[in-house]
């Protein structure tokens, strides 16, 4: 207790230094599963009183609001202490409030589950990707994707583990165009030296504490000689700081054959904006689909988690036929960021347990179940292992 | 910083409008007439010259080996071999020698082997100053799952076509400051509308049914903007042919789920890198792709994508297969459908077969041994 307040006592600024929590505790770093990403970086919001936490969530397009509905009510069913502030944002107007607003929440909480929001490409330029604008505005730096093969799932190649990490807020996807010329566009894509290196940092130390050997760096920069030339140099930089991870680098469209053909070989891989795109969405079809893969994006104070693929899911929306596993495992690494291990280890575990047990397959991985009947089936899976549940009581 | 070569004055623009309308318009009725898929030109009748770029490595005993098969199936065609290593014109600047360019400038077909990307010779990348010498806008590259050659993905059937000139491999960077370093993409008008146009052009005469524009558009909403706007515009002159537009992500997911569902595709340099190498992992890889480039004024080089192999060259260990299937796709498109079905089937019964293969198709023949295997098939076809 006096430590802890003694620890109070030092000014915030050093308390992340000195890897303590806002509430001046020494913030835990367990290892646990291979599922869960225990970030060093971003220190969690305290819990409010009465222990429950409150999360941003945005339900997005598509089948962002029946999923997310679907976790509030998992959520309710487990007795998790987490309470939703619920901020929609239209995308289909043209003023910048809703996603704004949605911002200044995230900015409360420091915590947010969101759906995809939908943008319209045929829109003027001035209209700006919401998705993007919420990355940059928040400088959610990280995206991490942990795809691992299940093994109910069917798929061509098994037993695939590989954790891509994204630099999520520069690279190309900058938004900064201009027609200098009638018919000729210019896109710019900018690479720092500060970006790459938080990036190739993060992956480090990422890779270190999960225990992984190898980081490989995707790009292209034999033609991008000084753009991805910049990033190649700064991981060969951090690097040299952690000599029991190898580091190696691949170009990227030869990184997306070898995929096809040997996954097998990629532990962690870490690149700029669109290749992770490209390479995110290559590794999630391998694994069995959008459906199945978390994703989460990491800034030093915010922490948002959503679909991997971030897919809106438009033609598929209320139709009770989305896979909902993406979306709930993703509200397991929101717990688990949140220090509520337990309750993402009891909820991930029943996820999991219907997925590669009970086998209870969506349409898009080849069964006939449809959301409801998934949700039903974890609730199950959680009352028959774990705590009592609202039910019980 | 503007390349001002892109910058057309608008008094042309009229012009090169009433030139290409009337250039579709006639391809339209042409294409209409034809029963059978075939380019405008036809070779049928006489030999027809094509200059052969062996290059390096493993790059003569393949094209010795593609010489031998041709000459097997009597392909009407005349080979001139021809050397492209660079060499400083008169005004310093590097160029191919002149031998080789008034060879291509002249038959307009050409077969290349890999070339050796130097390092510290000073002069740009081979591939590059052909690209540039004949504006090789288009590369096309169809990924076609060889029986007999097992990968994860079956019944793969797609053609990826790549703009070639511009977009994101414009090569113009800037520092800004010291860290901060920009690069540029470029999409122009013209260029989209060039490669737009060959795309549904192939389409039509290579009798496929959809053409699907891949970008992403909502993150790079000006310039894939225009380079999607331009394939709406030329869509609207192919009616017979179904267009849909796709998020580059979305395309790769879907790619490595269930490949069947894509047919041809277009799309800016970058996703087109990526996506045809995706392409050819899926059908195992680049010793068994073909490729073709074609360019402005009717240039067409035809090459195997994969390198020199410098380990296993003049050995006779190599592989010939994506040398041969370029070369097919050469006769295809010049015209020649029966003798590229005629070897093309050669080639892909001898696979299936795996009595002679070639060691990275999991055999231990040789090259000759392949080549010849080959050749018998295709006299045996006769």
């Amino acid at each position: 207790m006096a430590a802890s307040s003694a620890a109070l006592s030092l000014p915030k600024v050093f308390r992340p230094v000195l890897g303590l929590g806002r509430s001046g505790n020494p913030a835990k770093v367990t290892g646990g599963s291979m599922l869960h990403a225990t970030v060093i970086l971003v220190t969690p919001p305290p819990a409010k009183y009465g222990g429950r936490h409150t999360v941003t969530l945005i339900p997005g397009d598509g089948i962002g609001p029946e999923l997310l509905n679907h976790v509030r009510e998992l959520f309710r069913f487990s007795c998790v202490p987490v309470d939703f502030e619920v901020v929609n944002v239209n995308s289909s107007v043209a003023t910048e409030d809703d996603i704004h607003n949605a911002i200044t929440a995230i900015r409360r909480n420091g915590v947010a589950l969101k759906g995809n929001i939908e943008t319209n490409h045929n829109m003027p330029p001035s209209h700006k990707s919401r998705n993007n604008l919420l990355r940059t505005s928040l400088d959610l730096f990280a995206n991490m994707m942990h795809c691992q093969s299940l093994p109910g799932v069917q798929t061509r190649h098994k037993n695939i583990d590989i954790i891509i990490i994204r630099e999520n807020t520069e690279g190309e996807y900058s938004s900064l165009e201009h027609e200098s010329v009638s018919g000729v566009v210019e896109s710019l894509k900018i690479i720092t030296r500060y970006n790459s290196l938080r990036i190739a940092d993060y992956a480090f130390r990422l890779a270190r504490e999960k225990g992984r050997r190898r980081v490989t760096a995707v790009h292209k920069a034999n033609i991008m000689k000084l753009a991805d030339g910049l990033f190649l140099q700064c991981c060969k930089e951090v690097a040299s700081g952690y000599p029991d991870i190898q580091f190696d680098s691949m170009i990227v469209d030869n990184t997306t054959m070898q995929l096809v053909s040997k996954p097998h070989q990629f532990d962690v891989m870490v690149m700029p904006n669109l290749y992770g795109n490209v390479v995110s969405n290559v590794c999630a079809g391998l694994v069995g689909g959008p459906g199945l893969v978390p994703g989460a994006n990491y800034g030093t104070n915010y922490a948002v988690f959503e679909t991997a693929t971030r897919n809106t899911g438009k033609s598929i929306a209320d139709k009770n036929i989305a896979n909902p596993t993406a979306m709930l495992l993703a509200s397991c690494l929101m717990l688990d960021h949140l220090r509520l291990h337990d309750y993402a280890n009891m909820i991930r575990g029943a996820v999991l347990t219907t997925m590669n047990e009970t086998r209870l397959h969506t349409a898009d991985i080849g069964g006939q179940g449809t959301t409801s009947e998934v949700v039903q089936s974890v609730m199950k899976n959680i009352q028959s292992g774990g705590p009592l549940t609202t039910e019980q009581i | 910083m503007i390349c001002l070569k892109r910058s057309a004055p608008s008094r042309h623009l009229w012009k090169e409008g009433l030139i290409s309308s009337i250039c579709t318009l006639v391809s339209r009725v042409v294409g209409a007439m034809k029963s059978q898929a075939s380019h405008p030109r036809t070779f049928s009748r006489g030999l027809q010259t094509v200059t052969l770029i062996p290059g390096d490595g493993i790059g003569p005993e393949i094209s010795t080996a593609v010489m031998k098969i041709f000459e097997a199936a009597k392909a009407p065609i005349q080979w001139e071999e021809r050397n492209v290593t660079a060499i400083k014109g008169p005004g310093g600047k590097w160029m191919i020698p002149t031998e080789a360019k008034d060879s291509m400038d002249k038959s307009k077909i050409g077969l290349k082997g890999p070339l050796k990307t130097p390092i510290a010779a000073g002069h740009p990348s081979m591939n590059l100053l052909l690209r540039k010498t004949f504006d090789l806008y288009a590369n096309v590259r169809p990924c076609v799952s060889i029986e007999g050659y097992k990968t994860p993905y079956t019944d793969v059937d797609l053609v990826t076509i790549r703009e070639n000139t511009e977009g994101e491999y414009s090569g113009i960077e800037h520092v800004i400051v010291d860290g901060v370093v920009q690069s540029i993409k470029l999409i122009t008008e013209e260029a989209s509308q060039r490669i737009a146009e060959y795309a549904f052009e192939y389409a039509r005469n290579n009798q496929r049914a959809s053409v699907t524009a891949v970008h992403k558009a909502n993150i790079m909403r000006m310039s894939d903007g225009l380079f999607l706007r331009k394939c709406r515009e030329v869509a609207e002159n192919f009616k017979d042919i179904k267009f849909t537009e796709m998020y580059l992500d979305t395309v790769c997911l879907n790619m490595v789920q269930d490949p069947t569902q894509f047919d041809v595709l277009v799309m800016p340099n970058l996703y087109g890198d990526i996506l045809s190498d995706l392409c050819a992992g899926l059908i195992g890889g680049l010793g068994v792709t073909p490729s073709g480039n074609i360019g402005a004024n009717g240039v067409a080089i035809f090459e195997s994508v994969h390198g020199t192999a410098p380990d296993i060259a003049g050995k006779d260990l190599a592989n010939p297969t994506a040398l041969l299937l370029s070369a097919v796709m050469m006769l295809r498109h010049m015209g020649l459908h029966g003798q590229a079905k005629k070897i093309e089937t050669a080639c892909f019964d001898t696979i299936r077969d795996k009595k002679v293969l070639t060691k990275d198709l999991g055999g231990n023949s040789k090259c000759s041994e392949f080549t010849g295997e080959i050749c018998r098939r295709v006299q045996d076809m006769e």
